[in-house]
């Protein structure tokens, strides 16, 4: 079989050290050890239709030019949410994460020479568990749809209950991964459509909590920006036997309302990508996962805990690794092998430069922003604000479906909010509802775009 | 005022010199380069700040419920952060500073143009809600990968939206339940080898399966005639690992998967180790259905510490349009589109829903199409070949020290496997590997796969040169030697780590997993 890439600058052999290692095996060349491969499954040459190696100048080129195709968010006025939100991410952040050392190490097995990983996991699990308001966290899922379902699945182990009432202010795509793998597992799901109401449907789900109910999901804040009455579902569920789990898409937020578990949520999960991550189009993410130390043995996921060495120095080490399917296989807690470990580290690192304290202006900067765009929207002429409540995410009717508007915005470069249509298609009462988010990179001129072209899309 | 010297010596000792003195201590724990970190909680303050925000006029809104302190959470100036974190990641060993060789991990170089790649704003800088027509950059990186998977795999489509390996599975086995449904066939086993990894019996019970074990044979290889035995109507699938955990070809894929369809179920293929064949073997010629693929085990994306992954799926005609939302797929005008729930009911009517929020790993995505663009198709057969050359190389030279269970029956794929059979009495794998972490290697993996005793898997990958193999190789024929001479050093290594052999059992019988002042 003839190769024509025997020097590639990723391959450290050389034709002669090729030559010797094969004397060494006793093999003439290397398709002979691949002798197991049936022969009429080994491919005598390149694959058809598929481009040779290139040099690191050709691919960076062809790279940027795909990059250069999508209009990104630090070109224009930016105001998408739902579920992905657009920072501040100080330059530390990403610095700090292309350390070799973190970058390129593996899982800790091996926690003599995995200290570092550790210590951050640790300190991750800590800062996760005061954020959320709950005893203990977890180091990481994959984001915050499928730490989601994992919080269902636990719930549904805790109660031994299979039916969870999910509230219509959950994001969509939550709903419809859990709806996935609820069509497998058997589990009955409750669910509703978001409600154009100022306030959120906190009284629909204190009605269908019954006796069979296993558990109790409401975002905080909702889809649409609003902010459910955790306290008081919790109580309700509780009441019930049932277990509240609260999800929080928005992590910024809590540095200006009551963290979830502090109102009485048994389990807090959420996608922690605001916080170091960044938008990449939609992942890798972070999924946050936190609950009461009594479920502990419950938990999907890895867990960190701290210990001592030989010589009764501190150390951290992966720990009741007897959840895990790596020990368990198929009586494990959950499938999960990996975690987002990268990415833990980034919303880690920018979590301590900002501290409780700048957590706090972030999200208060966040907020007022929230607070001018909404007052500016709702002075052009059709536009109406549907929340009483919000922190830096609210929605607002329009006169004509959301839809068309965004992509009106869009060519006039302004990127103006998330059409909920994309999210719930196919309900006419929700066509014109468009949700709109900001931070603290938002400025007066963005909010001022946005008016100005929203007012000329609907005139 | 006391001043503390930790060599012991005083000065009416004149130049008698302390006992201590052969292993002196410090005052601050530190021992030059090795710098002690204490934790983010005893370093930092709660008025400590290493961001600055710009005054924003107005007042919260009235209706709004505000908390009432800030999280409790300290914070650390830039400089101080810097410090914290570039000093703990010096007590972590990585690929970058040398060989890493994780059987079935594959743990290789990470090109650093895939970081500058996936840093593009283009891909870095889009929200996965905007218009289609703005993210034309994104989407096509998605697609042209789709395209190269499907191409390097031989089958008819790919997933690209799991996470990372075992979401793949998930969506493998799901695709798998989403066929059997829309047949009205009630089906529930899936039949898993002994060897396999612990993510394929997990996920099949996660997704609702029942599973049933099946043996191996005494070459490494999954008991082709158990298999068979066991195959009836009421088996939905099996889940074969190829190149398996053993390090050794499946070659009865075909014949495996022939029989399997031939009862009405599909073959689920975990590709984990699929970088020992990309590029010579596609595995849709050998009947598989479904198949995962690590990108950041094949195509090298950094493994971060323990994550992010990513795993897309790639599919058969059959189980093809059973494919969870969204995908991508070409406009007739050149735009690429993206089929989400809008478009899912017309486009795609069986397909079994969604795997999580939004497109998947596009941070993965950008960087494997770089590292696959950069090999190209004879590249990437050639970093296939290197790997297994790597791995027979490793074999060869050590099977004379170390037991290969599987040595004399051929040649291995990417990985060598041993075990610790002839080793002295009281002496484990366990020791050899923390052995290994003294001579400044990250220890192989251990006690997998489970059909081997004492299985010590060795994955070199073919970003190691010969000169680091021999090396290696050296190491490794020491710390035999000693593990088979009984030497009682080797029980109490790694002596040169930043931390000793921790104690897991105290982890665990009392979990600390937060930090708290009363705690400390």
């Amino acid at each position: 079989m003839s190769r024509g890439c025997k020097r590639m600058r990723y391959l450290p052999l050389s034709d002669h050290d090729r030559g010797e290692m094969l004397a060494t095996i006793g093999v003439p060349d290397v398709d002979a050890l691949f002798a197991d491969v049936p022969a009429d499954a080994r491919l005598t040459g390149p694959i058809a239709g598929l481009p040779g190696h290139a040099s690191e100048m050709a691919v960076e080129r062809h790279m940027a030019r795909l990059s250069a195709e999508s209009l990104t968010a630090g070109q224009v006025p930016f105001f998408l949410g739902a579920g992905a939100y657009r920072h501040h991410v100080p330059a530390t952040v990403d610095h700090l994460i292309q350390r070799g050392e973190f970058l390129t190490a593996y899982t800790p097995y091996q926690p003599e020479i995995a200290q570092g990983t550790l210590q951050v996991l640790f300190e991750f699990q800590t800062q996760v568990a005061r954020l959320l308001g709950t005893d203990v966290a977890n180091a990481s899922l994959y984001d915050g749809s499928t730490a989601c379902w994992e919080a269902i699945a636990m719930a549904g182990r805790i109660t031994r209950r299979s039916k969870a009432v999910l509230s219509g202010g959950l994001h969509p795509h939550y709903v419809g991964t859990a709806q996935t793998m609820a069509r497998f597992t058997g589990d009955k799901l409750i669910t509703a459509k978001p409600e154009l109401t100022a306030a959120p449907d906190d009284d629909t789900v204190i009605a269908a909590i019954d006796g069979e109910t296993s558990c109790v999901l409401v975002q905080y804040p909702d889809v649409l920006g609003r902010i459910p009455d955790v306290a008081r579902i919790a109580a309700a569920a509780q009441a019930k036997g049932a277990l509240l789990i609260a999800v929080v898409t928005e992590p910024v937020a809590l540095g200006l309302i009551e963290s979830p578990g502090t109102l009485g949520a048994d389990i807090v999960v959420g996608e922690g990508q605001s916080l170091g991550v960044g938008l990449q189009f939609g992942g890798p993410y972070l999924g946050l996962f936190g609950c009461r130390e009594k479920f502990v043995r419950q938990m999907p996921g890895r867990l960190c805990g701290e210990t001592v060495d030989a010589d009764g120095k501190r150390a951290f080490v992966l720990t009741l690794s007897t959840r895990e399917q790596h020990i368990r296989r198929e009586k494990a807690t959950s499938n999960i092998c990996t975690n987002s470990g990268l990415c833990a580290l980034a919303f880690s690192i920018h979590l301590s430069l900002l501290g409780g304290e700048g957590l706090a202006r972030m999200a208060r900067a966040s907020h007022l922003r929230a607070v001018q765009t909404a007052q500016a929207l709702a002075a052009v002429p059709g536009v109406a604000l549907v929340n009483e409540t919000y922190v830096n995410e609210f929605t607002v009717t329009l006169p004509r479906p959301a839809a068309e508007v965004v992509d009106a915005l869009a060519a006039r470069r302004v990127l103006g909010g998330v059409a909920l249509s994309r999210l719930v298609p196919g309900q006419a009462d929700l066509a014109n509802a468009l949700i709109v988010a900001t931070s603290e990179l938002t400025s007066e001129e963005d909010i001022a775009a946005l008016a100005a072209a929203l007012a000329e899309v609907l005139a | 005022m006391t001043v503390l010297n930790p060599s012991g010596w005083r000065p009416e000792m004149g130049e008698r010199v302390a006992a201590a003195l052969d292993a002196p201590e410090t005052v601050t724990g530190n021992r030059a380069l090795h710098l002690e970190e204490p934790l983010l909680f005893e370093v930092g303050r709660m008025d400590h700040c290493g961001v600055d925000f710009d005054q924003v006029p107005g007042s919260p809104l009235a209706a709004l419920a505000l908390r009432a302190a800030p999280v409790d959470l300290p914070g650390l100036s830039e400089p101080e952060a810097v410090r914290h974190y570039t000093r703990l990641s010096r007590q972590n060993y990585a690929i970058d500073l040398g060989l890493f060789p994780l059987g079935s991990c594959t743990m290789k170089h990470n090109p650093r143009l895939d970081e500058k790649v996936a840093r593009m704003p283009g891909f870095a800088d889009v929200h996965p809600l905007q218009p289609v027509r703005t993210v034309q950059g994104a989407l096509k990186v998605i697609d042209q990968l789709a395209d190269w998977l499907v191409k390097l795999t031989g089958m008819a489509a790919v997933a690209m939206t799991p996470k990372a390996g075992a979401h793949g599975e998930l969506c493998g086995l799901l695709a798998i339940r989403a066929a059997l449904d829309a047949r009205g066939d009630k089906r529930d086993v899936i039949l898993v080898p002994e060897s396999a990894h612990g993510t394929n019996p997990a996920t099949a019970a996660f997704a609702g399966f029942k599973v049933e074990s099946i043996p191996a044979s005494d070459d490494g290889r999954v008991d082709t005639a158990a298999l068979i035995a066991k195959l009836g109507t009421h088996v939905a699938g099996v889940m074969i690992t190829n190149p398996n955990t053993c390090g050794l070809f499946e070659r009865d894929l075909k014949t495996i998967a022939d029989a399997v369809h031939g009862v009405g179920g599909y073959v689920y293929c975990d590709g984990a180790n699929f970088n020992a064949i990309v590029g010579r073997v596609r595995p849709g010629d050998l009947g598989v259905d479904a198949m995962h693929i690590n990108l950041h085990k094949t195509f090298s994306t950094p493994h971060g510490g323990g994550g992010p992954g990513a795993g897309p799926v790639v599919l058969s005609e059959a189980l093809a349009p059973f494919a969870p939302l969204p995908f991508v797929v070409a406009g007739g005008d050149g735009v690429l589109r993206l089929v989400e729930e809008a478009e899912g009911a017309a486009e795609a009517p069986e397909a079994f829903g969604r795997m999580c929020a939004f497109h998947g790993q596009m941070g993965m995505f950008s960087r494997a199409l770089a590292y696959i663009l950069s090999h190209g198709a004879d590249g990437l057969a050639q970093a296939s070949g290197d790997a297994v050359l790597n791995a027979n190389y490793v074999l060869r030279r050590l099977e004379h020290v170390l037991h290969a269970p599987f040595g004399a029956a051929g040649p291995c794929m990417h990985e060598a496997l041993f075990s610790d059979d002839n080793f002295a009495e009281g002496f484990a794998t366990l020791d050899l590997a923390k052995g290994l972490i003294d001579e400044g290697y990250h220890p192989m993996t251990v006690y997998f796969p489970l059909v081997v005793h004492g299985a010590m898997l060795v994955e070199p990958t073919e970003t190691e040169s010969k000169a680091g193999l021999d090396q290696f190789i050296t190491a490794m024929e020491s710390l035999g030697a000693r593990a088979k001479a009984g030497d009682p050093a080797l029980k109490t290594a790694p002596h040169f780590a930043p931390r000793r052999r921790v104690d897991e059992t105290r982890a665990a019988r009392k979990p600390r997993l937060v930090w708290s002042a009363q705690g400390a």
